[in-house]
């Protein structure tokens, strides 16, 4: 792949990406591009395939070549090269409780292939662009949801990712934590002007921290732009049919797309319990 | 959550500090630089969680001084197993040694599966790191707590006057014949997590395994006085060949340290590979 293309490339590229876990089609026919740059949303309830097209993009699912493109790179034939452009924090409290903060950060620099010499320097800076500066020599296990979800955040900032993917990063955290999470996440986004792909099911998040959103439902993408534009859409689709009332939310955009068939095929067994333990252990 | 505050103050803060090198990516290793890597960061992990609890040192130290301690001053008392004229209990403790390094190996398995769930694996699967020097990474991470535990063993049978050897090549030796057992059967265990994909049947699996490992080896007796079919399974049991290897190389009785080397490198290798082919199961 030449320079060139890598530069006009986009973040990420998927077209017609498909993925089906034996009968089940977790993923149906996805055409999605999200610009060098933006915060994109991938919204959409339990079930919609949003974590199944993040594993496809991060090379943890096989898929054909031609599907997925990561600025450019094709994950199917370049795949380590697409996962040096990566930085993931995946939906479960993935940082390791028998390590301190800074080892666990350490771990990443290591495996990224940080030379020595500026190893502990890179971890340092990566620690205090989530704040967590101060608590970095005490044991993960210690630390609350919010605090976690910084040092995942960490984990992936260590090695200077183009493309940060963010799998539910404030499931189950109360609301101020929640805040937090997104103030940093949005501090260094704007330092770094990387990329961020975010999967969420909180619309408000959604609203406030996104350039752009994809609704995604039964694995296809069903409404694609910014949220105001998606609202506003909505709100004069509306006035035209007559109706009056309060502006629409990015969640009554959700729930046009959607339909009525929101309940019955939201999550299978694994996901819910899978959910359920990551909001127990945020606590 | 009380960390609200803090976080805002901190967040503020920290803005002014440099995140120069948050902004350029790493250099990529060389190809056969990888692997070592690779090997060492997975190490130093293992090591660092050494350091912050030994708990789980000092409670595995029971089992094997239980061993020596009882059935091997019995058995050296009743003099029931031909042993070439050494004290029993001096027979024993390389096998125990061995045991007790297979017993931390077969726990990797369980392991892998809980950073599964955990999603520590698939996060570890999004860094250029191929699967082949991941699984090598948590072999040889085994091999060095193994090390650490066998360490632990040899200083129990030192202490119950067992006549080990202090010369320094021999125990380099040892080091080497623990990791590459360790590193075989983490891999065994690992590749029965690749195929079994839940961690309450592989517990059952790890159970139904290494008992009969321990009991069809030459751990607590030699060969000669098994019945012929369980010879033959003593003969493609790699443990009856990292014990052989540690009986030659502590006690100085008659060994193959020769094949036992081959046997152990090959079934490390031949464990990685399988480990590796069936990790890609774990994280679907």
């Amino acid at each position: 792949m030449s320079g060139d293309t890598e530069t006009a490339a986009p973040a990420v590229d998927c077209t017609g990406l498909a993925y089906a876990f034996g009968e089940t089609n977790a993923v149906d026919g996805l055409d999605l591009t999200v610009a060098e740059g933006e915060v994109f949303g991938l919204l959409g309830p339990n079930g919609a395939g949003k974590t199944t097209a993040i594993r496809c993009i991060t090379t943890l699912l096989p898929v054909p070549p031609g599907m997925v493109r990561v600025f450019g790179r094709d994950t199917a034939r370049e795949r380590m090269a697409v996962r040096r452009l990566l930085g993931y924090v995946p939906q479960q409290l993935s940082a390791d409780a028998s390590l301190t903060g800074r080892e666990n950060v350490t771990l990443f620099a290591r495996v990224f292939d940080v030379p020595r010499r500026e190893r502990a320097e890179r971890v340092a800076q990566a620690l205090a662009a989530v704040g967590l500066a101060d608590a970095a020599d005490r044991m993960a296990g210690t630390f609350s949801g919010g605090m976690i979800r910084r040092l995942e955040l960490a984990q992936a900032l260590v090695s200077a990712p183009r493309l940060l993917i963010l799998d539910e990063p404030t499931i189950g955290l109360d609301p101020i934590a929640r805040t937090g999470v997104w103030e940093h996440i949005d501090a260094v986004r704007a330092a770094t002007g990387m990329t961020v792909l975010v999967t969420t099911h909180y619309m408000d998040e959604a609203d406030q921290h996104c350039d752009r959103v994809a609704l995604m439902h039964r694995g296809r993408v069903h409404a694609l732009g910014t949220p105001g534009d998606l609202t506003r859409g909505l709100g004069e689709r509306r006035r035209a049919a007559g109706a009056t009332g309060a502006p629409p939310t990015l969640e009554d955009v959700f729930r046009e797309v959607a339909g009525s068939g929101l309940d019955d095929t939201s999550g299978d067994f694994r996901d819910v319990r899978s959910t359920r333990r990551t909001a127990n252990r945020v606590g | 959550m009380s960390e609200a505050p803090a976080a805002q103050r901190t967040a503020s803060a920290d803005r002014a500090g440099s995140i120069d090198l948050l902004l350029r990516q790493p250099e990529p290793r060389a190809g056969w630089r990888v692997l070592p890597a690779r090997v060492i960061a997975l190490c130093a992990v293992e090591l660092q969680k050494l350091r912050h609890d030994r708990t789980e040192l000092y409670t595995r130290a029971v089992q094997p001084a239980l061993w020596l301690l009882i059935f091997g001053q019995t058995f050296t008392h009743i003099r029931a197993i031909p042993t070439g004229g050494i004290p029993y209990i001096d027979y024993l403790a390389p096998g125990i040694i061995a045991q007790s390094a297979m017993f931390i190996a077969i726990f990797y398995g369980i392991q892998i599966i809980w950073e599964r769930d955990a999603g520590v694996l698939n996060k570890l699967l999004v860094t250029p790191t191929p699967r082949s020097a991941l699984i090598t990474g948590k072999a040889f991470a085994a091999g060095l707590k193994s090390v650490v535990q066998a360490l632990v063993v040899i200083v129990i049978a030192a202490a119950l006057g067992v006549a080990l050897t202090w010369n320094p090549l021999r125990l380099l030796g040892v080091l080497v014949v623990v990791i590459l057992g360790s590193a075989f059967f983490s891999c065994l265990s690992m590749t029965i997590a690749g195929i079994v994909l839940s961690r309450d049947r592989l517990m059952g699996f790890g159970q139904a395994i290494t008992m009969p490992l321990f009991f069809a080896s030459n751990a607590l007796y030699p060969v000669s006085v098994m019945p012929g079919w369980l010879q033959a399974v003593s003969k493609v049991n790699p443990l009856s060949y990292e014990v052989d290897a540690l009986r030659g190389l502590l006690l100085g009785t008659p060994s193959h340290l020769g094949p036992d080397f081959a046997v152990l490198a090959g079934a490390a290798v031949l464990g990685v590979a399988a480990a590796s082919a069936l990790l890609g199961r774990l994280a679907r």
